[in-house]
């Protein structure tokens, strides 16, 4: 993709195909920028990622903290519920949702999503923070409730500064999440200005669909950002596998 | 002393309907969600499936027609029958892909972080960009690949635009994203104890038998979790059918949930749409349960 997104324009189609461009065209990028608001839709989908992420990791882990390790009598029950809703196809869901982002006026607006993200950030997140919490030794927070501590302490003081790596996993997930998100921006904003580098990218193919040099270099904004991502955390990828025991061990 | 012990389970009581309270401020976010954006919607969604909802009018009841629509209605049909073709052949050659890779890497070489990362990356990034470079790839007149299948003299194929040929397509573009089922599998395999290998060598096995017998048993819960959440997936393919055809040629990669999505968000018939959902729901769930099912007599979970 890399080496399509540096060739001249008609050289993408020389036959065999060239492994590394000659010419190199850097400015294959520029003219890209240029003809569409990447920059904007880059900042957009920041934006849209960066608000869900805070939400998510703040909501579910609080989800979470409640399921691992507050005793009442319903705990179980909710748990379970939890963990149903995690099996639980999104496209079920879709058209009404749809319904009810459009009767509260918040179509063409960034909150159908971000706002989910703030109730509760998805079962599965919930139910990695519970498991990481359930983890961690209970004296921890018996001895600061025999001290008379809240559970809002002991969730904020306590659990939450020894639970970084399970904050780090959810928080990668996240992101990636809502970066790659396509269906629900494509169903929720219209305006140009507004759209974010997924379906921007779509909107862009559609114009320039034969210049696949700049249809790469296009693709080549909105995939290195994860690649930068993945190279600062990956010993993450491998723990939150382990931690939820998803191998079902 | 009664009274001693009474103000203890009193104040034990006192301290758990804190902790009760507690708790439910704790969980009331995703309590709200769970109402709104869950619960709510699967309600709703399920009344409009017995109306004819055409957004602008007030949703009419109609009963089960929607339902009996399905059933004459060739595209649903034909949508169906794609994505069950798309799954039941693209998930066991991902699973099996996935294994291979994850065994191959399964090694203590120099390196093999690098094709680790290589292998993982793809799955990672977002399917629009998936799609486009698939799209290069497999072009018919420029495409690396009817490059290769020149190179070794066989005929070049028109692959996205060929109606034979796109669901195959398809499905080779979605074993570009099996980086996730690989890491499932490789955090199982170095699960596995080098000791039975080294038993099973001492008694003269053969690699075949080490995998036959070791191997797969012991992974059989990692590739139960694989099977289940990749079968789920699969059933919702949407992204890369949106880009890559748009549910071309001749609707050959018309999948369900692209169907969904057409009549849902451009002939915005919402009722018909629900139904189609719920069904889809139902053919999901009952996907899963015959796996958990099926899974009793072949997943072997080791006893602690």
């Amino acid at each position: 993709m890399l080496s399509t997104s540096l060739k001249a324009t008609g050289r993408e189609f020389a036959y065999p195909p060239e492994l590394i461009p000659n010419p190199v065209i850097w400015h294959n990028y520029v003219t890209v920028v240029e003809a569409v608001p990447f920059g904007l839709w880059f900042r957009n989908t920041m934006v849209i990622t960066l608000s869900a992420l805070a939400g998510t990791v703040i909501t579910a882990s609080m989800a979470g903290f409640a399921l691992a390790r507050l005793r009442f009598r319903e705990r179980e029950a909710w748990l379970l519920l939890v963990i149903s809703t995690m099996m639980l196809p999104g496209v079920v869901t879709l058209i009404p949702r749809f319904l009810i982002f459009k009767s509260l006026k918040w179509m063409d607006t960034y909150l159908p999503l971000v706002v989910p993200a703030w109730c509760g950030g998805g079962a599965f997140n919930v139910f990695l923070f519970r498991q990481f919490f359930a983890s961690i030794p209970p004296e921890f927070d018996e001895a600061a409730r025999m001290d008379g501590a809240s559970s809002f302490l002991i969730f904020t003081r306590i659990i939450m500064p020894l639970s970084r790596p399970v904050l780090a996993t959810v928080a990668i997930f996240s992101f990636l999440d809502n970066w790659n998100a396509f269906m629900e921006p494509l169903i929720y904003i219209s305006t140009r200005e507004k759209f974010t580098l997924a379906i921007g990218l779509n909107a862009f193919r559609g114009r320039y669909s034969t210049y696949y040099a700049l249809l790469m270099a296009a693709s080549a904004i909105t995939v290195v950002p994860i690649i930068v991502l993945f190279f600062f955390t990956q010993r993450y990828f491998i723990q939150g596998i382990t931690i939820t025991g998803l191998a079902g061990r | 002393m009664t009274a001693g012990l009474l103000r203890t389970v009193a104040g034990r009581r006192g301290v758990r309907s804190r902790e009760h309270v507690e708790a439910y401020v704790f969980l009331l976010p995703w309590i709200l969600g769970f109402l709104a954006w869950t619960l709510g919607p699967m309600l709703t969604s399920a009344g409009l499936a017995f109306t004819d909802y055409q957004i602008l009018l007030a949703p009419k009841w109609v009963a089960l027609e929607n339902f009996r629509h399905m059933l004459e209605d060739e595209l649903f049909v034909k949508a169906l029958g794609n994505t069950a073709f798309y799954t039941f052949i693209g998930v066991p050659l991902q699973i099996t892909v996935a294994l291979v890779a994850a065994m191959a890497l399964n090694r203590q070489v120099r390196g093999v972080s690098i094709y680790r990362t290589a292998f993982y990356l793809p799955s990672l990034t977002p399917a629009v960009a998936n799609a486009m470079m698939w799209l290069w790839l497999l072009n018919p007149e420029f495409g690396l690949a009817n490059a290769l299948l020149r190179a070794v003299g066989l005929p070049p194929q028109r692959w996205f635009m060929d109606v034979k040929l796109a669901k195959p397509s398809m499905i080779i573009m979605s074993l570009w994203g099996i980086g996730g089922q690989m890491i499932i599998f490789l955090a199982g395999l170095q699960g596995i104890p080098d000791l039975y290998y080294e038993a099973a060598r001492v008694d003269g096995a053969r690699n075949w038998h080490m995998l036959r017998h070791i191997t797969v048993p012991l992974l059989s819960p990692s590739i139960f979790f694989n099977a289940v959440v990749s079968i789920i997936g699969s059933f919702q393919v949407f992204t890369t059918a949106f880009v890559a055809t748009g549910g071309g040629p001749q609707n050959a990669t018309l999948f369900y949930v692209l169907y969904l999505y057409r009549n849902g968000f451009q002939y915005f018939k919402m009722g018909y749409a629900s139904a189609l959902a719920w069904v889809l729901f139902v053919i999901i769930l009952g996907f899963t349960l015959l796996q958990f099912r099926v899974g009793r007599y072949w997943v072997y979970y080791e006893v602690e």
